[in-house]
């Protein structure tokens, strides 16, 4: 039972920690362009004050314009429970499969370009049409990262993999396939989220955003679960690279202390990506668009030899 | 109930029904109505037959086959062939069809009627009645003549139905070129059982299946390719599959469901029946050449979906990339038995029968909803489609739940069958064969590829269709069709829903169909597939597990209380204002909107290798046009050959008599010179 009430716990934990992530990823980037920026807590505030704005819908929307946010927001809590947060002891409900996990993912995407095209504006059609091109791309490269872990674990269930962990031996090979499998998904978590050098987060009024030109027409309660499922989506990624690739200080039992103390760990991992993220962000350029597919192509191919490593090991 | 179905009696009686609907049809054709209701209350008869005949044979223990003999005859026939055999495979697809024919006709009473007074009604039922007839006695046919008798009776029916708008020269074309494609693949098909008799000396498939093992490797070689041809050719493999973006669209939507949804299976049907069933050992290079076939079928015919901007052309596209789909299960199926894994070999044979049966559902409802618009709207071109979710929100509804079952998004059954699909291509990575872990994890990034793709397709098809402003007169004057066309398209769409949250059943069910093609190394029995009603599970080398139930429930649940929480739980106050899209202080004309070109404009840029787009600009448009490469590297210069060839050989034709009979002459001289040399 106590197993359970984790997951339960995870759907709400998750949403409630994501926009602490882009308050960090912000505040670093300020750091480094020498501003003061925003407390960390800001997103929360953002979020606050969207929920209690009035919305403007377009006379042109249909109802997948106004269900869209409801749909994007649920699938990110369906996959918050399903990825390795709190321990190695969640158990599988049958929604953890890392194809499903994707492709839950990708049924918000569906939603997410579906409304951008709706509402008939220029922007959203065009953002639609990159973020599809863009994550069509991607998936090559995130399934062969996470197979690649499948391989090693001996399961393609996200929340099983950890269990595997325990008995896995540390050497050379197995830390070779990590390394390139994570090279391939930090590509995919780049990409999946909008991130550089994907896209800008930061702007509106790029003519190649993509992320922000499909919810270009949502104001108030929808702006703000759009937001927030961004900000989950991204909170997810992150845990599946700290707990998948990292999965140092995972808790293994449920006892109440161990999993908090995990929790402070995760916390440390976290930061370590947000500050990775911010770096990135603040040091290169975004690509041009014809450019990210070599990029994701080379994501693929990464994993695709570390899969072939696990092959090798076996 | 199954004891008065299961015997010839009852298996007759379903082929009267259709020929008492065909014939009924045709002579009703000089009333429109009479001839419609008559065609279809009869099509949908059967096909209830069909269903009841196919669950009982599912269900029962043992194969129900019987043959007619000379004996039992009052006349003599010099060959015996009529045996018919219904075992669990074929009584799946005789469920496939007739589930199928039962809810296209249905929709086809409503969508029948804007041919009244433009074309002939009678002949319509009497082919549509047929053509189904003929797709069910192809799966139960147990002889081969009887086979081909069938199997043709299934592709001329089908030729009337393509050429049915008879007025239309692109129908007339469309038909010519796909009842040439078929008759180049039953040529095939037939020397294939030429090569079986010789070995077997019978055209029975059980004398068949005896001799199988006996046949020489070349032989083997040679039945293999002329089977990937000739089945290929009705399937629509690449590089065989430029007759369905042509057939598909010209035929009406009712017929292009069926074909598009169940007849190209049952080329499948047959690979499955005769590689797996018939031959004991494959060679490892069959299955492997398979599924190569297989990821090349589903990245080309996807790619050339997304470019393609006629709707019912850009599906033909997506069933040339489900069958590629399915052939990744039928592929593995076939190394896993070379490689003597029965159990793999089971789970991957599952992957593809079940999504065999979800292409037939989400393709048909596809087709149906596509229909729907094309009768509203006059044209197939999405580009003048646009804001029809407000005109006709039931069709619109069910297209998006056929967009995102063929989208493979849970928990819709789409998702299934392409998870058991990776499944066995990660199983296939996993074995000790380097040449099937390359193919497998090739195919495992194919698949990927293809499954981002048609999703991007179906945002392009769905949203450029349905969503923001009519972009044309016809779309804006469109209307919600008839009761009868929303009635079938509900159905199948109920039926996406269904058969995903029941997977872990249907599974169960597909098992007892795959296993006994692979009982021969049972030594060590290994259950790798489990399938509760709630659960498929995977156990053994890499295991895992999904549930249709829980995927449904956490989804539909958890988008639930999210609108829940959001409407109602924060700040209730909230007003909503009604106003325009933000157009940049400029006014927002459908102009403005994305178009299926300039949405796929980036993919096709990047596979502009692959594709080779050609544009071209004049005053105020862009056309992408989009050459389908097999038609121009294979199809063209073929056509030209035989042309040159045969302007040649007009040469030796002087039109004298006399010439002629020399011509006899000689040819018979050299034939005995020949066989008396041999």
């Amino acid at each position: 039972m106590i197993p359970y009430f984790y997951l339960i716990a995870q759907a709400l934990l998750i949403p409630a920690l994501s926009p602490v992530c882009i308050g960090i990823i912000r505040k670093i980037k300020a750091l480094m362009q020498n501003r003061r920026g925003p407390s960390i807590f800001q997103p929360y505030r953002d979020i606050y004050k969207l929920l209690h704005k009035d919305e403007i819908i377009s006379a042109d929307a249909t109802p997948i314009f106004l269900i869209a946010p409801y749909i994007v927001f649920a699938t990110t809590l369906v996959v918050a429970m399903s990825i390795p947060l709190l321990g190695t002891f969640l158990p599988t409900i049958g929604t953890s499969d890392i194809i499903a996990v994707m492709y839950i993912l990708a049924l918000g995407t569906f939603f997410l370009a579906l409304a951008g095209i709706d509402i008939g504006g220029p922007f959203g059609g065009f953002g639609a049409s990159r973020e599809m091109t863009i994550s069509a791309l991607a998936e090559g490269g995130l399934l062969f990262s996470l197979f690649a872990l499948a391989r090693m674990y001996g399961t393609t269930d996200l929340l099983a993999m950890p269990q595997a962990l325990i008995t896995m031996p540390t050497n050379v090979s197995i830390m070779l396939v990590t390394a390139l499998s994570f090279f391939g998904f930090s590509v995919a978590l780049l990409a999946e989220n909008a991130r550089y050098p994907f896209d800008n987060p930061a702007t509106h009024l790029e003519l190649t955003m993509m992320h922000e030109a499909m919810i270009i027409e949502y104001s108030g309660k929808r702006l703000a679960l759009m937001e927030w499922a961004a900000a989950n989506k991204l909170f997810i990624f992150i845990t599946l690279g700290a707990n998948l690739f990292f999965p140092w200080g995972i808790a293994t039992t449920t006892n109440i202390l161990a999993v908090i103390l995990s929790l402070g760990i995760f916390f440390i991992k976290m930061t370590g990506f947000c500050i990775a993220i911010a770096l990135i962000e603040s040091t290169i350029a975004k690509l041009r668009l014809f450019r990210l597919p070599n990029l994701l192509l080379l994501s693929c191919i990464a994993s695709g030899i570390a899969i072939i490593l696990t092959t090798l090991i076996a | 109930m199954s004891a008065l179905l299961l015997t010839p009696m009852g298996f007759f009686s379903l082929f009267a029904i259709f020929g008492i609907g065909a014939f009924g049809a045709l002579m009703l054709r000089k009333f429109d109505t009479a001839a419609n209701w008559w065609g279809n209350i009869f099509a949908i008869l059967g096909s209830l037959l069909g269903i009841a005949f196919g669950i009982a044979a599912l269900t029962s223990i043992s194969t129900f086959s019987f043959a007619i003999t000379t004996a039992s005859f009052p006349i003599h026939f010099p060959f015996q062939i009529l045996s018919f055999s219904v075992d669990k495979l074929s009584a799946l697809f005789i469920i496939i069809i007739s589930a199928i024919s039962l809810l296209s006709s249905i929709y086809a009473i409503g969508y029948v009627k804007h041919f009244y007074r433009r074309y002939n009604i009678g002949t319509l039922g009497f082919f549509y009645n047929l053509f189904i007839a003929g797709m069910l006695l192809v799966v139960s046919s147990a002889n081969a003549l009887l086979f081909l008798l069938a199997w043709e009776a299934m592709s001329l029916t089908t030729y009337f139905l393509v050429a049915y708008e008879r007025a239309e020269k692109k129908s007339v074309d469309a038909g010519l070129l796909y009842f040439s494609m078929m008759q180049a693949g039953t040529a095939c098909i037939a020397l294939l059982f030429m090569v079986f008799y010789h070995f077997a000396g019978s055209f029975e498939f059980s004398a068949m299946q005896t001799a199988a093992q006996h046949i020489p490797i070349l032989w083997q070689t040679v039945i293999f390719i002329l089977a990937i041809i000739g089945f290929g050719m009705k399937a629509g493999i690449v590089p065989l599959h430029i007759w369905l973006p042509a057939a598909h669209p010209a035929a009406p939507s009712h017929v292009s469901a069926l074909m598009s949804g169940v007849m190209i299976k049952t080329g499948i049907y047959m690979l499955i029946r005769i590689l797996i069933g018939f031959f004991p050992a494959q060679p490892i290079w069959w299955g492997l050449t398979i599924t190569g076939i297989g990821a090349i079928s589903a990245v080309l015919g996807v790619l050339y979906a997304l470019t393609e901007h006629d709707l019912k052309r850009l599906l033909a596209y997506h069933s040339i990339e489900n069958i590629g789909i399915i052939l990744l299960g039928l592929g593995s199926a076939l190394t896993f038995s070379a490689l003597h894994l029965p159990a793999l070999a089971a789970l991957a044979l599952t992957a593809s029968l079940f999504h065999t049966i979800n292409h037939a559902t989400f393709k048909s409802l596809l087709f149906l909803g596509a229909g729907s618009v094309i009768t509203q709207t006059h044209t197939g071109n999405i580009e003048e489609y646009g804001g029809l979710w407000k005109k006709m929100p039931q069709t619109a509804l069910f297209f998006l739940i056929g967009s995102m079952a063929i989208s493979a998004l849970p928990p819709f059954n789409g998702f299934f069958s392409e998870w058991l699909t990776y499944q066995s291509l990660f199983a296939g990575i996993g074995t000790a064969s380097f040449a099937t872990i390359l193919v497998s994890m090739v195919s495992a990034g194919a698949l990927a590829l293809t499954g981002g793709l048609a999703l991007a397709c179906f945002v392009k098809a769905f949203g450029i269709t349905f969503l923001a402003r009519p972009r044309s007169e016809h779309a804006e004057h469109a209307h919600e069709s008839a009761l009868s066309m929303r009635l079938g398209m509900a159905l199948i769409a109920g039926a996406t829903l269904v058969l995903g949250i029941s997977s872990g059943y249907i599974v169960g069910i597909l098992q007892t169909i795959s296993k006994p093609f692979f009982a021969f190394a049972e030594t060590v029995p290994t259950t790798l597939l489990t399938a509760s009603p709630q659960t498929i599970s995977i156990q053994d080398g890499l295991s895992s597990s999904v549930s249709g139930s829980t995927l449904a429930v956490a989804l539909i649940g958890m988008i639930f209380l999210t609108a829940l929480f959001t409407l109602y739980g924060i700040y209730r106050k909230q007003h909503v204002t009604i106003g325009r899209t933000w157009d940049c202080g400029s006014t927002a004309t459908p102009r403005m909107e994305i178009t299926a070109t300039g949405f796929s404009r980036t993919i096709v840029t990047i596979f502009k290798t692959v594709l080779r787009p050609r544009m071209q600009t004049s005053a105020g448009t862009v056309t992408l046009s989009v050459a389908d490469l097999s038609r121009v590297y294979i199809y063209q210069p073929t056509s030209s050959l035989s042309i040159v060839i045969a302007t040649q050989v007009k040469k030796i034709q002087n039109g004298t008599i006399n010439t002629y009979l020399m011509y006899t002459a000689v040819a018979l001289l050299l034939g005995l010179l020949f066989s008396n040399l041999l």
